[in-house]
């Protein structure tokens, strides 16, 4: 098991050709004295010492988790039968997003209504999750590439280019386009229709990421590069925050608010609920994209 | 329409405007170079800081809590926020600490995390700010949930953010362990949602009482307080889940660890204490066995995480595992079940919010002047060279051991007092003295190796780096805000019962 050292440093200090080339940047890095951790990690499983104890240790814990499970199963068998209309859960909140959700929020779908207007906040932490969940990756795995490795990736570039994977690049010819145009029709129908941004914008990143996929990383960094992933990003939240600044606040303080719920079933219609949508699409979208770039190739 | 959701004064609209303001700046700090991102950072924080002082003062003038509706819909459709004394004093002094403890490790800040990552380091901070207000004034379980995600995802990624081995395997564990936690609460919620069908913490409340005196549904409420207490506990680092606490506060960069050890644990002590007032009602809570658990595991903790914090040979490890202990007594104080107890270990929580964050920046300055080291041996004499943080390290233990003058000390008074009442009065007794013994044996063994005059020659230097004014000052106001605390603490008591008493 001596590799796990080697992964571990290798995880951190890239890999050899760019510690030849950042090597001040380390040396700055690791003056702190660290390694204690790690070095006792290694050590132990090196020697194989304690082996009986982790033994020990990994049946105690199926035990352990053996015995939860069945508490829980338990525990579920005395909760309200599923389905039964006399449910607890079947309450005044329900009916009211039944009853008045469209007049209410504009919103011929009722869960497009309920995440977007009647609880909106909720929602707004959520796409924060996301965004902080892909600056959480960019924060692990981005590097600025030296002129070397990107001639590197220049050269790999090239020689996949001329491979031509034929049926593989004609497919996304295909392909790609439908399933742009179905994302984005699920997203602008998420007031009306089963959809809305999280499933729209999901499709839409996956519409992405086979575009990368068959036509190489050159082309798609002609329309997304890391800047472009920020922009977007950032400003589809940036008016997510503002807009419902303006709604919670005129909701809190029962001042009117000045955007029209138009007439419900008409494309432009429940007020706020279709720009967050789409904003919620935006971060989906560059959030699958970018999880997918930043484990491929550490950049965006 | 209900009374409390007349909003007819400027001020009540703060709390939403710090919890937005903090999301919208955070998300901004992306798009920035890292000097200006930590002037946005700064300038929230203080803005931030002033909104909730304001708050607080408002509500103690009103001797009322309000709520606020997070849109054009009341409560149980919509989400709402509820604000009382005890909220507004926990982000006023959330506030404060994040400023002191950023401006106390800024040095290092610039210094460990790569110069391309540093704007994220605000981001981080301004949005697991943002969680922690959230958590506290939120009066609704899902919402909680979310800004628990992100608490969650935050805290990790200021540990991350120091780019080492050491830092990475921790936040693995870290990881691991967090995501158990809120799994745990997730849970927990679904089953609650089940048998009331609410999310809302006054309604779930009304139904819980009422299927309680019915006595129906009394194994899943057991099972979901269960499953509350140990996922929060393991976020909190109660003590035999706290085995991911040293490794992430020991290795991080100083502000991490002040802010995590000082902060992040507390936000999830404080949605415990919201749970038990507002969720499932003090007499439910009681006619559960789940106080004996905490309690048990209260005093376990003041024990073996002082214990363990006497064999580390490791600076910051110590007072980390010094918090694994004093998180213990926050445990207890809940425990004892009584509101004598409550209030201790609401008092517990801001006197370690101020003090911790204070000894993890000092311990940063020391390992300045040891080239880094975080070994004892390499320390020797290191506050020598640097007065003003041996002055802020020193006062830090006085606190944390009980010395009178000092938070600790009223803590462990008002412990003692509230477990009299009660029929655990030795245990508790004897945990709290043994626990300030061994509190003694690690700290003042520590500031002797300190203190210690290595080098008869070595002049005595109060301030090691002048041009680092930001520590400075924190330390300053560290050790000011310390004893205010202990001076003043009738004052601050009386607002936390002011604030627990419209709890329930």
């Amino acid at each position: 098991m001596s590799s796990f050292n080697e992964v571990i440093t290798s995880f951190v200090e890239g890999t050899p050709k760019a510690e030849v080339v950042s090597k001040e940047k380390a040396k700055r890095v690791y003056k702190h004295h660290e390694m204690s951790l790690t070095e006792r990690l290694t050590a132990m499983i090196e020697k194989g010492e304690s082996k009986g104890a982790r033994n020990a240790y990994t049946v105690i814990a199926v035990i352990m988790a053996i015995v939860i499970i069945g508490c829980l199963i338990y525990t579920v068998s005395s909760l309200p039968p599923f389905g039964d209309p006399s449910n607890p859960a079947n309450n005044e909140v329900v009916k009211k997003y039944i009853m008045d959700g469209i007049a209410d929020t504009g919103a011929i779908n009722f869960v497009a209504g309920m995440i977007l207007d009647y609880r909106a906040f909720d929602t707004l932490g959520e796409s924060t999750v996301l965004f902080i969940a892909a600056s959480a990756v960019i924060i692990l795995l981005f590097r600025k590439k030296t002129s070397l490795e990107k001639k590197v990736a220049d050269i790999e570039e090239k020689i996949y280019e001329d491979k031509h994977d034929v049926i593989l690049r004609h497919g996304a010819l295909i392909l790609v386009p439908f399933t742009l145009i179905y994302g984005i029709y699920v997203i602008l129908n998420g007031h009306l229709s089963p959809g809305g941004g999280f499933s729209g914008g999901t499709i839409i990143g996956a519409a992405l990421i086979l575009y990368n996929l068959a036509f190489g990383d050159k082309s798609t960094k002609k329309f997304f590069n890391f800047k472009v992933y920020k922009v977007i990003t950032i400003v589809a939240l940036s008016f997510y925050a503002i807009s419902k600044t303006y709604s919670f606040y005129t909701g809190a303080n029962h001042i009117h608010s000045i955007i029209p719920k138009g007439i419900p079933g008409n494309l432009i219609s429940s007020g706020l609920i279709l720009p967050l949508n789409i904003c919620v699409g935006i971060v989906v979208a560059c959030t699958m994209f970018g999880f997918y770039s930043l484990f491929d190739r550490e950049e965006i | 329409m209900d009374k409390y959701y007349v909003i007819n004064d400027i001020v009540q609209n703060f709390p939403f405007i710090s919890i937005i303001l903090s999301l919208f700046t955070g998300i901004l700090c992306a798009a920035v170079k890292p000097k200006k991102a930590m002037v946005i950072c700064f300038f929230n924080l203080i803005v931030c800081f002033a909104l909730s002082l304001t708050t607080l003062i408002y509500c103690i003038n009103n001797g009322d809590y309000y709520v606020y509706m997070m849109g054009h819909f009341p409560a149980p459709f919509g989400n709402e926020i509820r604000v009382g004394v005890l909220e507004a004093l926990m982000a006023t002094a959330f506030a404060l600490v994040m400023i002191l403890s950023l401006m106390g490790g800024l040095k290092h800040i610039f210094h460990d995390v790569l110069p391309e990552k540093q704007n994220y380091y605000f981001l981080m901070m301004e949005l697991l700010y943002t969680s922690l207000i959230a958590l506290i004034y939120t009066n609704d379980l899902f919402t909680a949930y979310v800004f628990v995600e992100i608490n969650t995802l935050t805290a990790c990624a200021i540990v991350m953010l120091k780019h080492s081995k050491e830092t990475l395997v921790a936040t693995a564990r870290y990881l691991m362990m967090s995501l158990l936690g809120s799994g745990l609460i997730m849970i927990g919620i679904s089953i609650l949602y089940d048998i009331t069908g609410h999310l809302l913490m006054s309604n779930l409340k009304e139904s819980i009482v009422a299927i309680a005196s019915v006595g129906k549904y009394r194994l899943p409420i057991e099972v979901v307080i269960c499953l509350f207490a140990i996922g929060l506990g393991i976020k909190s680092a109660l003590y035999p889940f706290h085995s991911w606490l040293p490794d992430a506060h020991g290795s991080s960069t100083s502000s991490s660890s002040a802010v995590l050890s000082g902060l992040v644990l507390k936000a999830y002590i404080i949605l415990l204490i919201k749970m038990v007032y507002r969720v499932f009602s003090i007499e439910v809570i009681r006619g559960s066995k789940v106080l004996d658990i905490l309690f048990v595991l209260g005093v376990l903790a003041m024990t073996i995480g002082s214990i363990k914090a006497i064999n580390s040979r490791d600076l910051k490890r110590m007072i980390a595992y010094s918090s694994v202990a004093q998180i213990g007594y926050i445990y207890l104080g809940i425990g004892l079940g009584n509101d004598v107890g409550m209030i201790a270990a609401c008092f517990q929580i801001l006197v370690h919010a101020f003090t911790k964050p204070m000894l993890f920046n000092t311990a940063g300055a020391f390992m300045d002047e040891a080239h880094g080291s975080r070994k004892f041996k390499d320390l020797a004499g290191a506050a020598r060279k640097n007065m003003w943080a041996g002055i802020g390290f020193a006062i830090g233990a006085f606190s944390m051991i009980g010395i009178p003058l000092f938070g600790g000390f009223v803590v462990k008074y008002n412990l003692a007092i509230a477990a009299l009442s009660t029929n655990r009065a030795v245990i508790a007794l004897v945990a709290l003295v043994v626990s300030t013994v061994l509190n003694a044996i690690y700290y003042v063994p520590a500031l002797m190796v300190l203190f210690k005059n290595t080098n008869p020659k070595q002049k005595v230097v109060v301030f090691a780096d002048k041009n680092d004014i930001p520590f400075i000052v924190s330390n300053g106001v560290f050790m000011v805000c310390n004893f205010i605390l202990g001076i003043m603490s009738p004052l601050f008591i009386s607002l936390i019962t002011m604030g627990l008493y419209k709890f329930a």
